[in-house]
């Protein structure tokens, strides 16, 4: 068993454990900490793969911004008190079933699928490097790039008009 | 070329006048306008008429290409040659005299212009039947007459029984219309073509012709013809259509449009001579029909009912001529029995005119002292139906007698039968409207007068027709004969050798005439008998009198089970079929209001169904296989 | 330099990613609370970038991550918009308990 395996095999459980927890844990504070472990442990993952400019890129979108904004969305609605009702059992009876269904069937799917994983190629060619990222960003995904900044844009104009809606109205 | 087209469009020209403006220019005027336009037709088809006769030449006019299919062809056209001119003079030439006398014996009725439009339009179609130069422009006319027909029989139309007379007409003749359009398919099926002129040709120059095929053909003519010229089986619209005006019947019932069948059996000689075993058919039925029409006759009481029977049996004799191969004797009996049929229409008309629309012969009588041009008129013109020399009717009738001698004496003596039934029946309608005492109302009897010299006009030259119509066709020298004879294929215009046989037959045919009037005469002149009430009526005359049940025979045979066939399908089948529907839309609705309910707006519930639907999704892409 | 997939293999990573998106469904069906729904959201696209990112490597090819770059912009875009969505449903309501939410009702 090599290093990286076993950093692997450590990374995955955290990330897997952070999971659970995000949805198990009863205060959404709680829970939003957790997830912000799991996606360091993701982040980890890119890192491990080699992806660093992914990685810093990761940890600043989603652990930074996303995880902040729901920190101060739960601040704002003063969720963090436990006092959540469950769901009927039947409700959760069906979700442990679909849980476990989806589970099953998409493992199946790519032990189905194995066969077709040949083996693993090493180029040697730089892919992954912020130069090689950013030419392909900005020469192949152009136009998407251009619409995912106007769509970043929408959504903020859109998250602005939300918000201040409801104070307008009063 | 435009004489001919004038001679077809006049009678139309009037009636579009008639149907648009008839009914502000006054009666008299549209009536002259309606007649006028037919007396052109008339003058132009002597005209033409003088010129075959010399030059024995068929004119032929094509106005313009009509269907084109493959090699399928059919043109707009016309033929004049000796038939259809000849068939042109007695239906313009009647067909004057009869609009003529309408002026006068429609002129108290409101609908006086409606009443020319449709005379000149039926005059327009009966042109284009006559005229035409294939079948399809044949079929155009046939259909007009036929809607003409309809139309002027139920000219009265505020009475329900007239209503349903004209239905029944349309309806008869749609029968026999099916079987004419069968004909046609399967002669254009054989020959590509529907022209007289080229199907005669074609079926002269063919080596190999089905038999089959071709008297299958020819027996759908003939149940065409059978409808329109009121033959057994279809022959039962002939009397109801009686419930039209009295010029109607004349002019449609008895002189022109009934005589369309046997035109179009004499226009296709050639194909008819080819399938014998059709014109055997053609043969019997037309001498049955001559028979059991007669029988009828003897007993009926509405004298214009006598009258229509009696033109059916006529035409009976003439289809039996046309079975037998004698076109041209059947040609020449259609001709004389225009004239006097015509004459007898037009005089019974003239007797109900006089007592304003009495019918029943039994409230007749006594008429001939009042009456007098109108009786001599009837008088010669029964003696010509009963066949009495030298009346025209002898001479047509005695030569279908003698054809059907040559060829089968049974139809000679059924036919020799039917004449005789005529003779009685006639005289015996004769001797009840016009001899012995009155015996209507006082009311009627003050008002009993000669009809107006435009209704004496034409009586009196029909009898003129009547009586001398004879000389055309004379025994050992007739002029008919060799005018037709370009017709036909068949030498059948040898002149007949006369010999004992004939001339014995001709006694017979003669003394049958008399004795029949004789029995008459000793039965309602001497014994002075009326006939019965309906009630009194018993026996086999109840039969006769009830025209043997026919109608009630029809009736069940077809209408009833046409209509239980129709209840059946309404009460069964139609409400088995909506209930499927509106079940089906039950169903439908039932099924909506219950998938409504999935729609609880219930998110978890949405992702559920979302995620088990994810999960068949993938299952079947990429476990299925 | 090795390819890193030689030492750990493909299927540990899909079957890391497989999992951890199940968890996120797990969580959607679960909670109640649409902020938690909301994280378990956030799962289900971090696995599917995991994923990507693996193949990435496999392939050795930078589009790979081209698309997870995209799929952060939208999800970026996606979470300020439903947290404003969310923050104004409070507002309204007093309450995000997703049972709650029945105007979809047909």
């Amino acid at each position: 068993m090599s290093t990286i395996l076993i950093i692997f095999c450590v990374l995955a459980a955290i990330t897997l454990s952070t999971a659970f927890l995000t949805i198990f844990s009863r205060n959404p504070i709680h829970s939003a900490l957790y997830l912000v472990i799991c996606f360091f442990s993701i982040a980890g993952h890119y890192l491990l793969l080699n992806s660093q400019f992914l990685a810093i890129m990761h940890l600043i979108v989603y652990s930074g911004a996303i995880m902040i904004l729901f920190l101060f969305t739960i601040m704002l609605m003063n969720l963090n008190k436990e006092n959540e009702v469950h769901k009927p059992r039947i409700t959760r009876l069906g979700a442990i079933v679909s849980f476990c269904l989806i589970c099953i069937v998409l493992i199946l799917v790519f032990i189905n699928s194995k066969p077709i994983i040949g083996e693993y190629v090493h180029t040697g060619e730089d892919y992954q490097s912020i130069k090689v990222l950013g030419h392909v960003l900005l020469n192949e995904y152009m136009v998407p790039f251009e619409f995912a900044s106007i769509l970043l844009l929408v959504a903020m104009i859109g998250a602005v008009l939300l918000s201040k809606k409801e104070k307008t109205g009063k | 070329m435009n004489l001919a087209l004038l001679l077809l469009l006049a009678p139309f020209l009037g009636f579009l006048f008639n149907i648009f403006f008839g009914k502000n220019i006054g009666k008299t005027a549209s009536g002259i306008i309606g007649t006028g336009t037919v007396v052109l037709s008339f003058a132009l088809s002597i005209f033409f008429f003088l010129q075959i006769n010399q030059s024995h030449q068929a004119i032929s006019i094509q106005l313009f290409d009509w269907i084109q299919i493959s090699n399928f062809k059919v043109d707009f056209g016309f033929l004049l040659d000796q038939l259809s001119i000849l068939w042109l003079l007695f239906v313009t030439g009647i067909g004057s005299l009869i609009h003529l006398y309408s002026i006068s014996y429609m002129h108290d009725d409101e609908n006086m212009h409606k009443f020319f439009a449709y005379l000149n339009l039926f005059i327009f179609f009966m042109i284009a039947l006559v005229i035409g130069s294939n079948l399809v422009v044949l079929f155009i006319g046939w259909e007009g007459v036929g809607l003409c027909s309809y139309l002027l029989i139920g000219f009265w139309h505020k009475n329900q029984d007239f209503n349903d007379a004209a239905k029944k007409a349309f309806i008869m003749n749609r029968i026999g219309d099916l079987g004419l359009l069968i004909g046609m398919f399967i002669l254009g099926s054989l020959f590509s073509t529907l022209d007289y002129a080229t199907l005669k040709t074609a079926i002269a120059g063919a080596t190999d012709l089905n038999i089959y095929w071709i008297s299958a053909a020819a027996f759908a003519l003939f149940i065409g013809a059978c409808g329109k010229s009121a033959q057994i089986p279809l022959y039962t619209w002939l009397p109801d259509a009686m419930a039209g005006p009295t010029p109607v019947s004349a002019l449609i019932h008895a002189a022109t449009m009934v005589t369309a069948g046997i035109f179009m059996i004499t226009r296709l000689n050639f194909l008819f001579d080819l399938a014998p075993d059709v014109q055997n058919i053609i043969a019997i039925v037309g001498s049955i029909t001559a028979l059991v029409a007669a029988t009828i006759a003897l007993v009926q009481t509405d004298i214009k009912k006598v009258l229509a029977y009696s033109t059916v049996s006529q035409l009976g004799l003439m289809f039996l001529a046309l079975g037998l191969g004698a076109y041209e004797v059947a040609v020449f009996h259609v001709i004389t029995h225009a004239f006097f049929k015509a004459c007898l229409f037009l005089g019974s008309g003239s007797v109900i005119h006089a007592l304003h629309g009495e019918q029943d012969m039994r409230n007749m009588g006594g008429l001939k002292k009042v009456m007098g041009i109108t009786f001599i008129t009837f008088l010669i013109s029964s003696l010509a139906i009963s066949g009495i020399p030298p009346f025209s009717g002898f001479f047509s009738k005695d030569e279908i007698l003698l054809v059907a001698f040559e060829h089968n004496k049974v139809l000679w003596f059924i036919a020799s039968l039917a004449s005789l039934m005529t003779a009685f029946y006639m005289f015996r309608l004769l001797y009840l409207t016009f001899f012995k005492e009155f015996r209507g109302t006082a009311e009627q009897k003050s008002h009993l007068h000669e009809s107006p010299s435009l209704i004496t006009f034409p009586l009196i030259v029909l009898a003129i027709l009547a009586t001398i119509g004879g000389l055309i066709s004379l025994p050992t020298n007739s002029w008919l004969n060799a005018y037709l004879a370009p017709l036909f294929t068949k030498t059948a215009t040898e002149a007949h050798h006369f010999g004992t046989t004939e001339y014995a037959l001709m006694a017979v045919a003669v003394i049958g005439g008399i004795v029949g009037i004789a029995i008459a005469y000793a039965k309602y002149i001497k014994q002075n008998q009326l006939p019965a009430e309906d009630a009194a009526i018993s026996g086999f005359a109840k039969v006769l009198y009830n025209k043997y049940y026919v109608d009630e025979i029809y009736d069940y045979l077809f209408v009833k089970s046409t209509n239980s066939l129709s209840r059946f399908f309404r009460d069964q089948v139609e409400t088995t079929l909506s209930s499927l529907v509106f079940g089906l839309g039950k169903v439908t609705n039932e099924i909506a209001f219950q998938g409504k309910k999935l729609q609880s707006g219930s998110i978890g519930f949405y992702l559920f169904a979302f995620v088990l639907g994810l999960c068949a999704i993938v299952t079947y892409l990429f476990l299925a296989q | 330099m090795n390819n890193i997939l030689n030492e750990i293999g493909i299927e540990n990573y899909i079957f890391l990613s497989t999992i951890l998106f199940c968890i996120g469904i797990f969580g959607v069906l679960y909670r109640r609370n649409a902020i938690i729904v909301f994280m378990s959201i956030e799962i289900m696209l971090n696995a599917v970038n995991l994923l990507f990112v693996a193949f990435s490597t496999y392939h050795q090819d930078a589009q790979g991550q081209i698309f997870v770059f995209f799929s952060m912009a939208v999800a970026a875009a996606e979470v300020a918009v439903g947290l404003a969505i969310l923050v104004s449903i409070f507002r309204n309501l007093g309450s995000i308990d997703i049972n709650n939410l029945k105007n979809l009702k047909g």
